[in-house]
């Protein structure tokens, strides 16, 4: 009971100190970027913050003469400590933005913070539809898994696809996915016939695949993080399924860019849908991808560098159009409505919902110049997150 | 079914590889060693960079990480395990598990932490299948591969621990230290062969594992669980125990998975519960046999 009490009035003290009057021109613009930098999602920092720092490298560090500051905490993506960070930001460090947040727990964990404190979160990776409905001060540049997954149960049955099993991870946007698939995908005429859920760390997709084996569907509907992608594609080849006449579609993340010249020539043909390919064939995304891997050894720029990328522009535009003055309510109504040209293509940042809205590709992998790329071949353009519409 | 029984199978062997080395120094040498899974994941990213960066081929491989997990086990027991051999075991428990945070932080920082994925051979690749309908039997090629390792292995430590001179110094050293040193048995080299064995065969799982449980840097933490309950299940006075025990928990994990999907990951763990309050000093253990 005491313990309560104390954190109450720790909150409160934390809203208290972190509503101070107008802060003066001359102080920085701070920005704390909570990624996570070391553990299972350090992947996704590493290329957030390289992307974050690119952008400041390309547009200056100065923005109406008001310097910018860019504070990187690391909470190994878990979310009692990104809580804690958070916390100390806004209280210690009195940053103007929360940036970042790797996994969806992480950016909800947030959300009181940002709402009392009034500062902006900035969300650069979490992709569970509800979180920018935790916080009026949620703003969201990376995507969601139900935008990304309705694309393809829209493209799935005009291409011979109509009984599809899902395979899953077990935690919040694996469910989203799971869901937002069989809807459409039912709406569509096609049908679901069996929806797996994996555990988030699962040692053994055997068993799982060689159920979606006997079922015999047309499709299996993958969505998993990105690390566990390669291995359930890995193994869906070695049990020849592609052989039995089982296709592979999935969500972005499966053939991460990150990771996709690792998994070797058995990803060539795969399908899947996102918001964002390496190989976009726009100027801005050739410029991007360049600048990026030649500031990163080498380094290819994946979806999540892209939301991060964004992210900035939309902090930056922000502070631009309050003319570096900032301040909580100003940030974030200067946030709503941007419209701008992304690495990924044309994005919109809904003012209802705080969301992105963007195009969702159709890509195939491919080889190009002896390196597998997500190839695009067709779009579905302006898709609004179908989570909020309910 | 055939097919579930065979995956179970060889997933139960792969256990079996990594937590024997386990049951080895744990059971053998009375030492707790929660840094087991370092050793397995050391194996796995040696297998991983030698084909990655040099071209290595993945069966010259296997005996490398062998290798070099047991020379660093070996490195690591004379200068850090050995002292606490006498101290309680929650020293022990502590120690090494700060030897596991170590080595996720080592190799996060040095070889980064994305998944590391390993390019098999044609050859074990592929898969054969057998008759057809229900009862169809499909084989990958590979789990045939550490399934044939698997047996090997047990078929060699069986007769090491049982038959040969070493191992009965290395029994005799376990049960009485001061009478085997006055023995003339040079207690100190056994324990430090036997460690570094152990430590070999857990590289060697790793090594083996890493195609189908995947590699990142929290391997060691992911799959301590299952070690431990390999051995605890098993029991540690035999390699049998183990052995029975790994392909138990393969077969009732896969299966479980396949029949039940939603019950998936808790079979392993209602088992053990059951099997443990039942026989509580694991099952094959025999009467009076120490713990």
């Amino acid at each position: 009971m005491q313990r309560r009490t104390f954190t109450a009035l720790g909150l409160a003290v934390a809203a208290f100190a972190a509503s101070p009057p107008a802060l003066a021109q001359s102080t920085p613009f701070k920005i704390g970027l909570i990624l996570p930098m070391t553990g299972q999602q350090a992947t996704t920092g590493r290329q957030i913050e390289a992307a974050a720092r690119l952008y400041m490298a390309q547009n200056g560090d100065t923005v109406n003469g008001r310097k910018i500051e860019l504070i990187l905490k690391d909470d190994t993506s878990l979310p009692d400590t990104t809580r804690r960070l958070a916390q100390e930001l806004v209280v210690n460090d009195k940053v103007d933005v929360l940036a970042g947040f790797g996994i969806t727990p992480s950016a909800l964990a947030t959300a009181p913070i940002a709402t009392q404190s009034k500062t902006p979160e900035v969300v650069m990776a979490a992709a569970t539809s509800s979180i920018t409905e935790a916080s009026p001060y949620i703003v969201r540049t990376s995507f969601t898994l139900p935008q990304v997954s309705v694309a393809l149960a829209d493209w799935a049955p005009k291409n011979g696809i109509k009984k599809v099993v899902s395979l899953v991870s077990d935690y919040g946007p694996g469910i989203d996915a799971e869901k937002f698939f069989k809807d459409r995908l039912t709406f569509n005429g096609g049908q679901v016939t069996e929806s797996l859920r994996v555990p988030l760390r699962n040692p053994d997709f055997a068993p799982f695949l060689q159920k979606v084996r006997d079922l015999k569907p047309d499709a299996l509907f993958v969505f998993v993080p990105s690390g566990a992608g390669a291995a359930v594609m890995k193994q869906f080849l070695e049990r020849g399924m592609d052989k039995a006449g089982i296709k592979l579609i999935a969500t972005g993340d499966v053939t991460d860019d990150d990771q996709l010249n690792d998994m070797g020539d058995g990803a060539l043909g795969v399908v899947t849908s996102h918001h964002y390919s390496a190989a976009h064939p726009s100027a801005a995304n050739k410029k991007f991808v360049e600048a990026f891997s030649k500031a990163n050894k080498g380094l290819r720029p994946n979806f999540m560098a892209v939301g991060g990328y964004d992210g900035m522009r939309v902090i930056y535009e922000a502070l631009k159009k309050t003319g570096g003055k900032g301040g909580g309510d100003a940030l974030l109504a200067a946030m709503k409505g941007q419209i701008f040209e992304s690495p990924r293509g044309p994005v919109f940042i809904d003012a209802q919902t705080r969301d992105i809205v963007q195009n969702v590709y159709l890509r195939k992998v491919e080889k190009k110049d002896g390196q597998l790329y997500n190839v695009e071949f067709d779009v579905i353009k302006d898709v609004k997150d179908p989570g909020k519409t309910k | 079914m055939l097919t579930i029984l065979f995956d179970g199978i060889a997933y139960g062997m792969l256990l079996f590889i990594l937590a024997v080395g386990l049951a080895v120094t744990m059971g053998l040498m009375n030492f707790i060693n929660l840094a087991h899974g370092a050793f397995a994941m050391v194996g796995g990213y040696i297998t991983v960079l030698l084909m990655q960066r040099l071209d290595v081929p993945f069966l010259l491989c296997l005996p490398l990480a062998f290798a070099g997990a047991a020379l660093l086990g070996a490195v690591l027991e004379r200068t850090l395990y050995r002292p606490l051999y006498g101290k309680p075991h929650l020293d022990q428990v502590l120690f090494s598990i700060g030897l596991v945070f170590m080595a996720v932080a080592a190799f996060d920082y040095f070889v980064g932490s994305t998944q590391q994925i390993v390019q098999l051979p044609a050859w074990l690749k592929g898969r054969t299948e057998i008759g057809s309908g229900a009862w169809t039997l499909g084989m990958g090629h590979y789990r045939l591969f550490i399934i044939a390792i698997c047996a090997a292995l047990t078929v060699g430590l069986q007769f090491i621990l049982a038959r040969t001179r070493f191992g009965s110094r290395l029994r005799a050293s376990v049960d009485d230290q001061r009478v085997a040193a006055g023995m003339g048995i040079n207690v100190n080299v056994v324990f430090l062969s036997t460690f570094a064995f152990g430590s070999g065969l857990a590289g060697l799982g790793g090594a083996l594992g890493a195609e189908v449980l995947g590699l990142d840097p929290s391997f060691p933490l992911k799959f301590m669980i299952y070690f431990l309950i390999v051995v605890a299940v098993g029991g540690t006075s035999s390699i049998t125990g183990p052995l029975l025990a790994a392909l138990l928990l393969g077969i009732a994990d896969v299966a479980g998975k396949y029949y039940i999907p939603k019950m998936g990951a808790f079979i392993v763990y209602s088992l053990m519960i059951v099997i443990l309050i039942w026989r509580p000093q694991g099952l094959f253990v025999r009467r009076g046999g120490r713990a």
